[in-house]
């Protein structure tokens, strides 16, 4: 066999169709495994669900309970001659069979709330992108320029970093109570922790990105004639772009992660509030479902600004599509041309 | 192991090329570099980089500046572009002093330096751009010089899907636009394949020809240097200082058949003495055992 037809071979692509076969394996690998354990019955189930408590007086008809408490009540009812319980082997409440999972995806959605001034499903997730919206957008305000600024003079980078290097270190949920106290209880203080979790790193990051830009472009720019605020905005602001850009998606990712914090600090809303009422509940499908839906929601937009970004950044791919000249066209005056001030 | 082969000295010049250089001696001064000496400080003390470098190059001439490595061939180019600054002595160009970077000074560096978000064409507008012109009058201004370097094809390329030779030719687009007085160029070719670089020779020597421009053209390879170059600027190590400076005694138009004239030979071999004095490799002898069986010879 030549070494390209190999599964294996050490920092050698595979073909496409490979490729795709082992992503769709990495997702089912986990679910087959979640599946054996839910619909075979001899892999794990600890607990039994009854059926028919026969004799025993304190089992309930659907009720679980664990297999040795019910193998020795059964035990002592057949030597005293009572009538045993009947059950099947079932697993404890917590893990549901994917089946119901997905069910649950549509249910969750369909369901009303408990009391009617709950919000539904969707509005707790509309909720929680809100707030990492908020978060996320107040902190790239003043991180992007201020990292940039760090990046491409040693001044801010002295006046600021060395702070800011040490304030990431302090954990964003640390705050909860003191941006209760100094924002409230609404979603301020929640805005306020995502800003905290995020905008520390977002300078630190993007300020790393503005240094790697190659210098020998910023001297061919001084020798061309740009100066000062031109060479910033004309020449470091569209060299970074494309890093920046993915420096962004990353940090969105980062956001994500503190939202569950966030939602519990102060009155517990969001997916985060839907997430722990289905808990106190036992509605575990629930549980899961959401759990899923954040991941979802999570990578789906990932993925969209993947994509998005191979568009506006024409110049970063060999190939034009017709997507990315309309952008070039729609964004020209900022990205491209150098149109002057005047 | 080097055959004498007899070769007329380097210093004689025939008529037609005494004549040329005693016209371009006519010319106005367009660069003076007075005493320049360019320091360091470094962990193992003070390096001199350049030590008293002077020099003059005349109006629409075409120098080289050659010299072994460390030679401080680079510090001296970036500070001609106002990149560094010397720690004395001084550059005037058209008898003006020289301070910090200018568009009257074009550079091209080896890496393409190509703005990779903008196309070819704003790429050679970026100059015209910065002192503030634009429209379409900048734009057909840039598509000119553009035709000049023969790209005009690619004007809506992005540099990315150009090939390394057509990139240089952009950057020199790119710098001509801004009708600089003098062309400052620090081994441009370096980076290119053999067959691109003797084609890029022949395209600059056009565009030298065509256009009001002072090269000054810094290189490692001691045939570009003297198939381009008018004078031959020989810097010295540690220090770097000047050497000599080489009038090349080969008449222009200038052609790849040149290469094997005996004043082109004698020049190069005058430069291979400068800069790779020969006690320095001849001397290395390496202790190497014999590995093939005896008779089985290729020598």
């Amino acid at each position: 066999m030549s070494i390209n037809n190999q599964w294996l071979a050490i920092r050698k692509p595979l073909s496409a169709k490979r490729r795709l076969f082992l992503t769709l394996l990495s997702f089912l690998l986990p679910l087959s495994i979640w599946s054996a354990v839910s619909y075979v019955d001899w892999l794990w189930h600890p607990m039994v669900e009854i059926q028919d408590k026969g004799d025993v007086s304190y089992f309930r008809e659907g009720n679980l309970v664990k297999k040795d408490i019910f193998r020795e009540e059964n035990a002592t009812l057949i030597a005293s001659g009572g009538n045993p319980a009947v059950g099947v082997p079932a697993n404890p409440i917590y893990l549901p069979a994917p089946h119901e999972v997905v069910t649950a995806f549509y249910t969750s959605f369909t369901t009303p709330p408990k009391r009617r001034n709950e919000p539904w499903l969707h509005e707790s997730l509309i909720h929680s992108v809100q707030v990492i919206f908020w978060g996320f957008t107040l902190s790239s305000l003043i991180g992007v320029p201020l990292g940039i600024l760090c990046g491409a003079y040693s001044f801010f980078s002295r006046l600021h970093e060395p702070f800011i290097e040490f304030f990431r270190y302090l954990p964003a949920p640390a705050f909860g109570a003191l941006s209760v106290a100094v924002l409230g209880i609404h979603d301020a203080p929640k805005i306020a922790i995502i800003f905290i979790g995020t905008f520390f790193q977002q300078v630190l990051v993007i300020s790393n990105t503005t240094r790697k830009l190659d210098v020998s472009l910023i001297e061919a720019a001084q020798t061309l004639g740009a100066k000062k605020t031109k060479l910033l905005t004309k020449v470091v602001v569209p060299g970074i772009l494309p890093d920046l850009y993915k420096d962004m998606r990353i940090l969105l990712g980062w956001a994500w992660t503190y939202l569950i914090v966030a939602e519990i600090v102060g009155t517990s809303t969001g997916i985060t509030w839907f997430i722990n009422q289905q808990g106190k509940y036992r509605i575990y499908e629930n549980v899961y479902a959401a759990i899923i839906m954040i991941g979802i929601i999570g990578l789906a937009s990932d993925l969209f600004l993947a994509w998005l970004g191979k568009h506006l950044f024409p110049w970063t791919g060999r190939k034009q599509s017709k997507l990315s000249v309309f952008f070039s066209r729609l964004f020209g005056p900022v990205n491209q041309t150098v149109f002057d001030e005047k | 192991m080097t055959h004498s082969i007899s070769l007329p000295s380097y210093l004689e010049q025939s008529p037609e090329v005494r004549e040329r250089f005693d016209r371009l001696k006519q010319r106005d001064v367009l660069l003076e570099i007075k005493n320049l000496t360019k320091t360091f400080e470094s962990n193992d003390g003070t390096i001199t980089a350049l030590d008293n470098v002077s020099f003059r190059a005349r109006r629409r001439e075409f120098i080289s500046v050659i010299g072994p490595s460390g030679c401080g061939k680079s510090t001296f180019i970036r500070i001609l572009a106002g990149l560094e600054y010397p720690s004395s002595g001084e550059v005037r160009l058209d008898d003006e002093e020289v301070s910090g970077p200018c568009p009257n000074r074009g550079m091209v560096f080896q890496g393409y330096t190509l703005f990779p978000w903008l196309t070819v064409k704003r790429n050679v507008m970026f100059g015209m751009n910065m002192a503030g012109h634009g429209g379409t009058e900048t734009e057909s201004q840039a598509m000119q010089w553009i035709d000049l370097v023969g790209l005009s094809k690619f004007a809506n390329a992005y540099p990315n899907q150009l090939s390394g030779g057509m990139k240089q030719r952009v950057a020199i687009a790119r710098a001509l636009a801004n009708q600089p007085r003098i062309l400052l160029m620090d081994e441009p070719f370096g980076a290119l394949d053999a067959q691109t670089r003797a084609q890029m020779q022949s395209y600059l020597l056009q565009i030298w020809k065509n256009v009001d421009i002072t090269i000054l053209f810094i290189t490692h390879d001691l045939e570009e240097a003297i198939y381009l170059a008018d004078r031959i600027l020989v810097l010295k190590a540690h220090p770097g200082e000047v050497q000599e400076v080489i009038e090349v005694p080969v008449p222009r138009p200038r052609s790849p058949e040149q290469f094997i004239l005996p004043e082109f030979l004698a020049t190069k071999r005058r430069l291979e003495e400068l800069i790779h004095p020969k006690n320095e490799y001849e001397s290395q002898e390496l202790p190497i055992i014999r590995m093939t069986p005896i008779g089985d010879d290729v020598e």
